[in-house]
């Protein structure tokens, strides 16, 4: 019995082929969905062009006009390889300190980002921690945290950033502010979750050992919340994003992805646009990563079932 | 059978009417042994719960529920008393009475002369669930360690602890291991080490080994014996099998459903130490009838 259980088993991993066929589907998806832009690329700035052509009153032929949509500067669908050149030269082109830089305008988009979402999940776990530890605060909280999300954030963006900028705090703190507002809310609903989580039967030994309440919300119901909490963060960590780039757009900020997507509409600079939803989402991506990263890094010592 | 055939519905009922002491009734017919009068035991030990007229009643969506009526229990020091009966006597809300997991509706409830919550309160007894209910993200060690770190001994302490009692239930070098790399029957037995780890004198065990397959669970059976045996703590236990209870026992209670109640108390005077084989005697046969009897009185078998 007893060797038995030190020798797991371990699962052999079905069908292990090498990285080009295992990426294969995901790849051939891609590359359709390239494909697909470049049709849509040409099919839509087509007119623009053609007319171009006629204002200039120079011959052409379908094939000048073809070619002209994927080259256009201010086209109504740029084609994935202008936005690519002009997100690496963003990125790469200018120093980082340059307001023309797309690494330093993410910097600054990043640091609000990050603060509003330390801010919202701070926030949304003290609201879950009082609302499981009183009837009369989840009568009284949760209405009013339902409420909250129900307002159009484009609404209150504005309000927050005037109000508190009144009162002498600009710059990151209310982006922040914004960001955080938005992000509370998945971490406050799934933490309620997470420490409502144990059994009862683990409720009950703490009982038995007369346990106090930090005592069994440190030792029970924190560690039963831990992944409803990484579910949370995943989600909240996005949003945070979604707040500090509207919270950058009211105020004509000088500094941000949401300034820079501002700025690229005043101009028609659609491919400006792009890139900086390019450099926004792949943000957005790095930082679910890292959520995930410090998941399995938590899960691993909290002995999750590999 | 020729024990239990002289047995009338009076006799029954006698047992079951409520009353001040519970009188002892030896199946051997032996008052003489001191060992088996349950005044001598109780006046010569202390009494470690004292159970008098109680009642629990729960109020449900569909109206009251009468989980117990009646219950008059005293148990001294030192015994290893089993509570047997069908699902829905209630024996196990009389285990979490004791426990003070659950308030009783009309009735006195002491242990160790205090009012459970108070002997609650003292840590005095250990409890094992039916279920390991380890918590998953702890290794076994530091399982074992929480009600001790709960407790506030010292790191050195717990350690120390934590060692000897995963020894006691044969459990060293699993130490480090979570418990999903544990089978059932070892998670049952890091729980009872967990039970045990501050050393409480009553043991509390609500069909600790129910889940278990047949030979781990004779293993833990003879396991647990002779923990008792060793320790001399008083174990009130769970339990739905005849032969676990007749096997561990020191007394059997048997109880019936609706209103849970106490329909027979038998002394079971065996030697303290005993092995498996020690199922197949006779006298093991006859308390085993005995108190599959009891259970049939009390109309356990009707549905």
């Amino acid at each position: 019995m007893t060797n038995s259980a030190l020798n797991v088993p371990a699962f052999a991993v079905p069908g292990r082929h090498s990285v080009v066929v295992r990426q294969a589907p995901v790849l051939t998806l891609v590359l359709a969905l390239v494909a697909l832009w470049y049709l849509a690329a040409v099919l839509m700035n087509f007119g623009l062009v053609r007319d171009a052509f006629e204002r200039e009153e120079v011959p052409y032929t379908t094939g000048d006009v073809m070619l002209g949509t994927l080259q256009a500067e201010r086209p109504l669908l740029p084609a994935p390889h202008q936005i690519l050149r002009t997100f690496a030269d963003g990125v790469f082109g200018y120093s980082p300190t340059s307001a023309r830089s797309l690494v330093y305008h993410s910097t600054v988009t990043l640091s609000a980002t990050v603060l509003g979402f330390i801010l919202g999940a701070m926030l949304g776990c003290v609201l879950a921690t009082l609302i499981v530890h009183s009837r009369t605060l989840q009568k009284s909280l949760l209405p009013w945290i339902i409420c909250s999300q129900m307002v159009p954030i484009l609404a209150v963006a504005p309000i927050v950033i005037v109000v508190l900028g009144a009162i002498g705090i600009r710059g990151l703190l209310p982006k922040s502010i914004i960001s955080a507002y938005l992000c509370f809310f998945p971490v406050a609903i799934g933490m309620v979750k997470g420490l409502r989580s144990p059994d009862p039967i683990q409720g009950d030994l703490m009982r038995t050992w007369s346990a106090t309440p930090s005592q069994i919300f440190c030792k029970l119901r924190w560690p039963s919340a831990v992944p409803f909490l990484f579910t949370s963060l995943k989600v909240a960590v996005t949003i945070s994003l979604i707040g500090a780039i509207v919270g950058e757009l009211p105020t004509g900020a000088q500094a941000g992805i949401g300034a820079r997507l501002l700025a690229g509409s005043y101009y028609g600079q659609t491919i400006q646009i792009w890139a900086a939803l390019l450099a926004a989402s792949l943000l957005a991506a790095a930082l679910v990563g890292m959520v995930t990263l410090t998941e399995r890094w938590v899960g691993r010592r909290m002995g999750v079932r590999p | 059978m020729p024990l239990c055939e002289h047995r009338t519905a009076s006799d029954v009922a006698a047992l079951a009417r409520p009353s001040g002491r519970l009188r002892a009734v030896s199946p051997m017919h032996q008052p003489a042994n001191p060992t088996t009068d349950h005044r001598i035991l109780s006046s010569g030990r202390p009494l470690v719960a004292d159970v008098r007229d109680l009642s629990l009643t729960f109020e449900t969506a569909d109206g009251k529920v009468e989980a117990l009526a009646g219950i008059n229990l005293q148990i001294a020091e030192g015994e290893f008393v089993s509570f047997i009966g069908p699902s829905g006597c209630g024996k196990t809300t009389l285990l979490r009475l004791i426990a003070d997991l659950e308030q009783p509706t009309s009735g006195m409830l002491q242990i160790n002369g205090v009012s459970a919550g108070e002997a609650r309160l003292r840590r005095a007894y250990g409890y094992v669930f039916q279920a390991p209910a380890l918590y998953p993200w702890r290794t076994v060690e530091k399982n074992v360690m929480l009600p001790l770190e709960i407790m506030g001994f010292s790191e050195a302490e717990r350690r120390e602890r934590a060692r000897r009692y995963l020894a006691l239930v044969n459990l060293s070098g699993f130490e480090r291991k979570f418990p999903w790399q544990l089978s059932g029957g070892m998670q049952q037995r890091a729980s009872i080490a967990r039970a045990l780890s501050f050393d409480p004198a009553l043991l509390l065990m609500d069909e600790p080994f129910g889940a278990l397959d047949e030979i781990v669970r004779d293993h833990l059976n003879e396991q647990l014996l002779g923990l008792w045996d060793k320790t001399g703590k008083t174990v009130i236990f769970v339990t739905h099998s005849i032969p676990e209870a007749v096997f561990l026992s020191t007394r059997i209670i048997v109880m019936s459903p609706r209103p849970g109640r106490i329909i027979d108390v038998i002394e079971c005077d065996f030697p303290r130490e005993r092995t498996l084989e020690f199922r197949e005697t006779p006298e093991f046969v006859r308390i085993a009838q005995r108190v599959r009897m009891g259970l049939r009185s009390g109309h356990s078998y009707d549905e």
